[in-house]
């Protein structure tokens, strides 16, 4: 579905992606892991199209879209969560879902017609199935982290995608919020078919509902494999695992 | 349609008070009826800057641009050409829109501040041209003793105009503010990096959103040679939009009516102590003072959260 060859990205001389690869089927789970610098969140950015990549394809669905604009990438199918939380923070928690889901059906240029009224039902469904639901007319500014959070993978899904990206879905949040969020990608894999690629510091996590993992490294991919692999793999355990496990 | 935006009470008010604007003349002089008449269209120029401004949250530095290209492409049509002055009244808003889609093309490229400095640099230059081309605009003279219809050439005739022209575009920008692109307008002003994300073209929903405020600026334009009976270019000099500004902050930029407040509270202040004193500002100076400390909402913005008991819970984060 996804597949990211040899990918470069510089910052003024400093290589943050150094010739990643990564390839994503569909209906897979994977975990990208790394320690912090080795370029996760630009990966991530460079397959979203916040960023273009230096050299390199990235190809999705059979077609080419590195250095597609961010609005055609998310048309195309892929829609994402950011590590830092990135809500529309005077809006309400339903109207930042409901903008999506506008965005989403093309609803966005309709001048004279209320909002009221529009995509109601499927934004009630998408908070009922976050969990959010009772805070749908909360201003989201005012919300807890751990619900802003959530609210993150909402407006995602308010994309309805076929690759769901989640950059550190569960940092920040306390272990209870973290559980119930791990409940969530496992429900949206099996209940929505939805393919779903994370990064995450939390080791627990992504070896508890990864099906395969890709290991980073001062921008270089250095393995993708099942986590058993990934766990006995010499290189991961000296670069990312200290050499202890 | 309405039944689904409004609350019944608001648009109860709504009626009651556009009813007493209606009968208004009726009781007070002339110059009251004038000074209500300005009233209007500078409310009307203020709320269409806040579409942009507090909606879409853009820096529209210069705003008065718009104001002055509609009244003069407004005033243009009607003394240099022979065409009907029906088309004047439709050209003056669409140059307006136009204008300002050429300078949004420009200005867009920046974003915040920098957005609103070039736009201020652009619009001195549009203001400079109008200022020293005599033979087309009069320069700083303006044009006097334009031949309006007779229907609106009266006082009256100009007050009712006005009341009937703000009040259908305050109906339109209200729908516009309230539909989907009026969500989407607010999604990018609070973030316009997780915008791009959801699929959302952000240039392009902020030159509509510019191209829809200058119109309604070049309506408001027409509407202030109705009530004045010329135009100068001091109309489109930056410290007016500077002022206009000023009104959407002191009524309230994230509430609808906030400007028109607004433009109410500082055409009252400059008239009625502009009477007792040139140094009418000064009395402005300090109401902004107090404002920026006691009501950073807004006028309106204080007394909507004030009175909405619930919102404000939601809005402190209590439930």
């Amino acid at each position: 579905m996804l597949r990211v060859e040899a990918v470069k990205k510089w910052f003024d001389g400093f290589l943050a992606v150094n010739e990643a690869d990564l390839v994503v089927e569909k209906g897979e789970v994977i975990a990208v892991i790394g320690p912090n610098g080795a370029g996760k969140t630009t990966l991530f950015n460079l397959i979203t199209g916040q960023l273009k990549p230096d050299t390199g394809r990235i190809i999705f669905k059979n077609k080419d879209i590195s250095g597609v604009p961010p609005y055609e990438i998310c048309k195309k199918g892929i829609s994402r969560s950011f590590q830092i939380v990135n809500i529309f923070s005077r809006l309400t928690v339903f109207e930042n879902v409901q903008v999506a889901m506008l965005a989403h059906q093309k609803k966005t240029f309709k001048l004279f017609s209320p909002t009221k009224g529009q995509v109601i039902q499927e934004t009630r469904e998408i908070l009922d199935n976050v969990g959010l639901y009772d805070k749908a007319k909360s201003i989201s500014g005012s919300l807890s982290h751990g619900d802003q959070k959530v609210l993150e993978i909402a407006i995602a899904l308010g994309n309805r995608p076929e690759l769901l990206i989640l950059d550190e879905p569960t940092a920040g949040m306390s272990p209870e919020e973290t559980s119930v969020t791990i409940n969530l990608i496992n429900r949206l894999t099996t209940d929505l078919g939805l393919t779903i690629l994370f990064c995450e510091h939390d080791m627990e996590l992504v070896f508890s509902i990864a099906h395969k993992i890709m290991v980073m490294q001062q921008g270089k991919s250095i393995i993708q494999a099942k986590p058993d692999q990934v766990r006995d793999n010499k290189e991961v355990q000296e670069a990312y695992l200290g050499g202890s496990t | 349609m309405f039944g689904k935006l409004i609350h019944k009470k608001s648009f109860g008010l709504a009626i009651v008070l556009f009813v007493f604007f209606l009968i208004l003349p009726l009781f007070v002089s002339r110059f009251y009826i004038y000074i209500f008449a300005l009233i209007f269209v500078t409310g009307l120029l203020a709320t269409s800057l806040n579409i942009v401004l507090g909606y879409g949250g853009m820096f529209q530095f210069h705003h008065s641009v718009f104001y002055g290209v509609g009244a003069y492409g407004f005033v243009l049509m009607l003394t240099k050409t022979d065409l009907s002055p029906l088309f004047a009244f439709i050209v003056g808003p669409i140059v307006a829109a136009l204008i300002s889609l050429i300078m949004g093309l420009i200005c867009i490229r920046l974003t915040k501040l920098y957005f609103g400095m070039l736009q201020l640099a652009l619009g001195s230059l549009i203001w400079a041209t109008v200022f020293r081309w005599y033979s087309f605009t009069g320069g700083d003279n303006g044009i006097h003793g334009i031949p309006l219809p007779s229907i609106i050439s009266s006082t009256s005739g100009a007050y009712y105009f006005t009341l009937i022209i703000t009040a259908i575009c305050l109906i339109f920008m209200y729908l516009i503010v309230n539909s989907p692109f009026g969500s989407v307008f607010q999604a990018i002003r609070d973030n316009p990096e997780r915008s791009e994300a959801i699929g959302v073209n952000v240039k392009r929903h902020q030159l509509i959103g510019l191209m829809i405020a200058g119109f309604f600026a070049g309506v408001a334009g027409i509407l202030f040679v109705t009530v004045e009976g010329s135009v100068f270019p001091d109309m489109m000099f930056w410290t007016f939009s500077l002022e206009i500004l000023i009104m959407c902050l002191l009524g309230g930029w994230f509430t609808f009516l906030g400007p028109m407040f607004g433009a109410a509270i500082i055409v009252s202040l400059r008239t009625f102590v502009g009477i007792y004193t040139e140094y009418w500002t000064l009395i402005l100076g300090i109401v902004l003072m107090l404002l920026i400390f006691f009501l950073p909402e807004g006028v309106l913005g204080y007394f909507v959260e004030r009175f909405k008991p619930h919102d404000k819970a939601v809005l402190s984060g209590e439930k």
